[in-house]
């Protein structure tokens, strides 16, 4: 685990696609007679054929070998069954009836399964508030929308661990709620440590990805087709319902991306607001890394997470072809 | 303009070369684990500049080591953890001529079953794994036994500690207290897992965590907190709610030791600097201020009865004599322990 | 009626968001260190900021790591906004796909990718790796933000340029790039920003030796945090708050 074994062959390979690339630079020179316009992207390409697209063929590299550097299916075997590796292990020091005892672990399906699941809540949550927000910050007669935007982005300046601490000092047994709560006489609950209060860091943390791209398309509509269905006998919420949302599901498409996306891997947040006792998928990968030290079995994870995350997109993609929702930029 | 920015990156590009220009020593410690004004002291007196770095967890440590060789040049394990370090051949052989402060160390705790012929590692402080109690909200009787972490009394209340050793060695001695912490029977382990999965889902845990428990001891948070000594003496120093104990059953007895990693670059420094840890005065000066044991009889003789009476901070014979070290396991059942102490993490709450 | 009613909703929300900051900023000047018990006001925590060596050499390796990221990131992005701009079909398309990538890999992805090939080439991880790693998750927000600017540009001013008598190289700074000024700084703030913040990455690319703000308060929240942390990120906040200011007030008085 120490060293990390890669065939003889990868610095050649690497080597030859350096070569090949400056060749081709090269090339491309000669045949324009000077430089092209179109070179200035040159070092961004490298940096980015470097930086992005070699890390992943690492990860994928590793997914699919042990240790020593042999290719194997074992880290995908212990992803299903997340006992997989003990039960080999013990065949060599227990035997093979004890072994033949360890069922099937489903740790890291059901933390991923788990994981999409709060991911859900927390999109569909941001959704349901985030929606309506964008909704009246659009709203023309208001003339709010661009000073809420800033309103919303000021607060993601404070940096994202601490703002997530400070819902500590609310949620705790002696927090601010809790003080609330005792002064009007309903008594302490318990805040902290649980599922609801993860969802609610992570609504915190993600709901203005999901209000920001809501608005732009919002704004971006022509307020004379409201106005229209008006004019034809549409009462305000058929209005909103058969015209505005409907135009607006570029921005919907692209919010629920922004969020769904962190949402799945966060792993901050269910440590400090779910004391350890919701685990994610983001921390099972922090952990295979950090703590287990299993390269292997840790890029096996990541490789599924990305997978599954380009399927969703491309779905995703498939509402929106245009790509219209656009970002925060 | 123009000239600002270039002046930021010029600063900016110098950093890391500032870095390496002075005698450093990069040290790798506990987190809350030393008096800060200790390192003053000792860049004052010899010059060196220490880089003063921290962990929490020896299984965080050991990757944080391996992953960046060269980066450190004195690191603090525990026992098992020296032992797993060496065994890797990844400890220098410390040059004890350079560390006449040696002798100052108790000599039960020389030549330890961990590093056998004492040439690796050089005790740092040393204590016990037990319970922080709240005596207000808890029975004194209740806590002779690990028990005490299943009692549906105090339910919601119990503060577990996320370690894969000493979770999984408390676990251990419930299933059976015959057990050794360092058990490789594998029934034994699996009913201790479930064990601490039935403690999760009967909704005994408040939260897995670390250092910040003592923190919540203090502010009343909870019941009862897995703790070591040191952090209980802290916690009992700032409420005198709370109390500690080391269950009947037998606990933990660990020993956190300097050593030095074999890739580090600054190797007589990192000498220079455990002896400047050895010294009396700096060693009475750490325990102070952190509250644990110190395995330095000299500084023990410095900080007087107050210190030899307190329980907490210097364990008694018999209990010492119901403790036990861990030992490292080797590749294939430190798998079979992270497995199942995962599916403990792993486990839901209904 | 139903416009107080919108605007309340608002206020919920907002509400919402900002309730935690003004509990951290209010608790950086509580006199005790615990977060459930005030203690009187105090300016002690800021004192104690300022003498804090761990907590100065973070700020710095954080500004630091930002301002140099973004430069870089700046320039190469630019530069690759107008190559990609001028390039055929088929090679644009697949160059936003490869710049759309990173946006479309969670953090935690690109840490442990990262990660992983400063293991591979045996790098030692430290403070010159996270400047690498953040000009890479800069870079394509400022080819984004770069591009549109550069599409809504009259095509063909650069060759009125040219046929004028400008070099390429003078059409270009003195065409092209005035032209996308807007979309530059757009970009150029956005990767100072993200790189203030980021966290995820800094934590798999670096070593313990090189600490962030972010990474050093991850393992300070380990500990229980201390009050002094409030007070920076207060006093950050602040600071960013009033940059705002001056920046809308001068784009104002431009106007």
């Amino acid at each position: 685990m120490t060293d990390l074994q890669l065939p003889a062959w990868a610095p050649w390979a690497m080597g030859i696609g350096l070569a090949a690339f400056i060749g081709m630079v090269a090339l491309s020179v000669r045949r324009n007679h000077g430089v092209k316009r179109s070179l200035f992207a040159a070092p961004y390409t490298l940096w980015m054929f470097i930086f992005t697209l070699l890390p992943c063929i690492l990860i994928a590299y590793y997914a699919f070998t042990d240790a020593n550097g042999h290719f194997t299916f074992n880290n995908f075997s212990s992803f299903w069954d997340s006992n997989y590796i003990m039960r080999e292990n013990l065949r060599t020091v227990a035997g093979d009836e004890m072994a033949a005892t360890v069922a099937r672990g489903s740790v890291n399906v059901d933390t991923l399964v788990y994981s999409l699941w709060m991911a859900f809540l927390c999109t569909a949550v941001s959704l349901v508030l985030g929606y309506p927000a964008a909704l009246f910050m659009a709203d023309r007669k208001m003339r709010l929308g661009p000073t809420l935007v800033v309103l919303f982005i000021i607060p993601m300046w404070m940096n994202f661990l601490l703002r997530t601490i400070a819902w500590m000092s609310l949620l705790e047994d002696n927090g601010l709620i809790n003080a609330f709560l005792q002064w009007i006489g309903i008594g302490k609950m318990q805040l902290m440590y649980n599922q609801q209060a993860v969802l609610l860091g992570m609504v915190y943390n993600f709901l203005p990805f999901m209000v920001f791209p809501i608005y732009t398309s919002l704004s971006k509509l022509d307020p004379k087709l409201a106005e229209a269905a008006q004019d034809l006998g549409c009462n305000e919420f058929r209005t909103l319902y058969k015209v505005t949302v409907p135009l607006s599901l570029p921005g919907v498409i692209s919010g629920i991306t922004m969020v769904f996306m962190p949402s799945v891997t966060t792993f901050f947040i269910p440590r400090v607001l779910g004391g350890g006792n919701t685990r994610m998928f983001g921390d099972l990968i922090e952990s295979t890394f950090k703590t287990a030290g299993n390269w292997n079995l840790g890029s096996a994870l990541s490789l599924i997470m990305m997978v599954l995350i380009l399927i969703s997109l491309s779905i995703l993609r498939k509402a929106d072809p245009n790509g219209e929702g656009g970002g925060i930029v | 303009m123009k000239k600002m920015i270039c002046a930021l990156l010029i600063a900016a590009l110098m950093l890391p070369v500032c870095a390496l220009a002075d005698e450093v020593v990069n040290v790798f410690n506990w987190e809350d684990y030393i008096d800060e004004a200790v390192l003053e002291q000792f860049e004052q007196e010899t010059g060196i500049k220490v880089n003063y770095m921290r962990f929490t967890e020896n299984e965080d440590m050991i990757i944080s080591v391996e992953s960046n060789p060269g980066a450190f040049d004195v690191v603090f394990p525990s026992e098992y953890m020296v032992e797993r370090l060496f065994n890797r051949g990844e400890l220098a052989e410390i040059n004890f001529d350079n560390i006449p402060n040696f002798a100052n160390i108790r000599e039960d705790l020389k030549n330890p079953s961990y590093d056998p012929g004492n040439a690796h590692s050089v005790p740092y402080m040393w204590g016990t794994l037990g319970i922080l109690y709240n005596t207000k909200l808890v029975d004194e009787a209740d806590v002779q036994s690990w028990s005490v972490l299943w009692n549906p009394k105090y339910a919601g209340q119990v503060l577990m500690m996320d370690s894969l050793r000493d979770t999984m060695g408390i676990a251990l001695i419930m299933a059976d207290p015959e057990n050794s912490m360092n058990c490789t029977d594998f029934t034994q382990l699996s009913a201790a897992k479930d064990l601490l999965i039935q403690q999760k889902q009967a909704g005994m845990v408040k939260a897995y965590g670390v250092d910040e428990f003592k923190d919540k001891m203090v502010a009343g948070e909870g019941a009862l907190a897995v703790v070591y000594s040191g952090d209980a003496e802290y916690a009992i120093e700032l409420n005198e709610d709370l109390a500690y104990a080391v269950p009947q059953e037998g606990s933990n007895i660990w020993v956190d030791s300097a050593v030095i990693p074999i890739s580090a670059k600054n190797k007589e420094n990192a000498e220079k600097f455990i002896d400047f840890l050895c010294r009396p005065d700096i060693a009475a000066a750490n325990v102070q201020e952190i509250g644990y044991c110190s395995p330095n009889a000299a500084a023990i003789d410095l900080l007087g009865d107050e210190y030899q009476s307190n329980p907490v901070m210097n364990p008694s014979d018999e209990v010492i004599a119901r403790c036990e070290y861990y030992h490292d396991l080797d590749e294939t059942w430190l798998n079979i322990y992270t497995t199942l102490y995962s599916e403990v993490l792993s486990a839901k709450v209904n | 009626m139903k416009q107080f009613l919108k605007k309340c909703y608002l206020a919920i929300i907002l509400i919402f968001l900002y309730v935690p900051i003004i509990v951290l900023i209010v608790q950086s000047f509580n006199a005790g260190k615990s977060r459930a018990k005030w203690e009187g006001l105090s300016l002690h925590w800021y004192q104690e900021l300022f003498t804090n060596a761990s907590i100065m050499n973070a700020l710095w390796v954080t500004l630091s790591v930002a301002v140099v990221a973004t430069i870089v990131a700046t320039v190469l992005g630019t530069l690759a906004a107008i190559g990609i701009y001028s390039m055929k079909k088929r090679p644009q398309a697949f160059m936003m796909t490869v710049t759309n990538l990173p946006n479309t890999m969670p953090d935690i992805v690109s840490g442990v990718s990262l990660m992983l090939l400063y293991i591979f080439a045996k790098v030692e991880r430290g403070y010159f790796t996270m400047v690498l790693a953040h000009i890479t998750f800069d870079v394509p927000y400022v080819v984004l933000s770069v591009l549109p600017k550069l599409k809504q540009m009259n095509k063909h001013t650069y060759e009125a340029a040219l046929d004028l008598g400008a070099t390429p190289a003078y059409a270009l700074t003195h065409v092209i790039i005035p032209e996308c000024k807007q979309g530059i700084v757009t970009g150029a703030l956005l990767a100072f920003t993200l790189s203030l913040d980021d966290f995820t990455i800094s934590y798999f690319t670096t070593s313990p030796l090189v600490q962030n703000l972010s990474t050093l308060i991850y393992s300070a929240t380990k500990l229980g945090i201390s009050p002094v942390y409030y007070a920076l990120s207060s006093l950050m906040f602040v600071v960013l708050l009033v940059l705002l200011l001056i920046v809308n007030h001068r784009t104002a008085d431009n106007k």
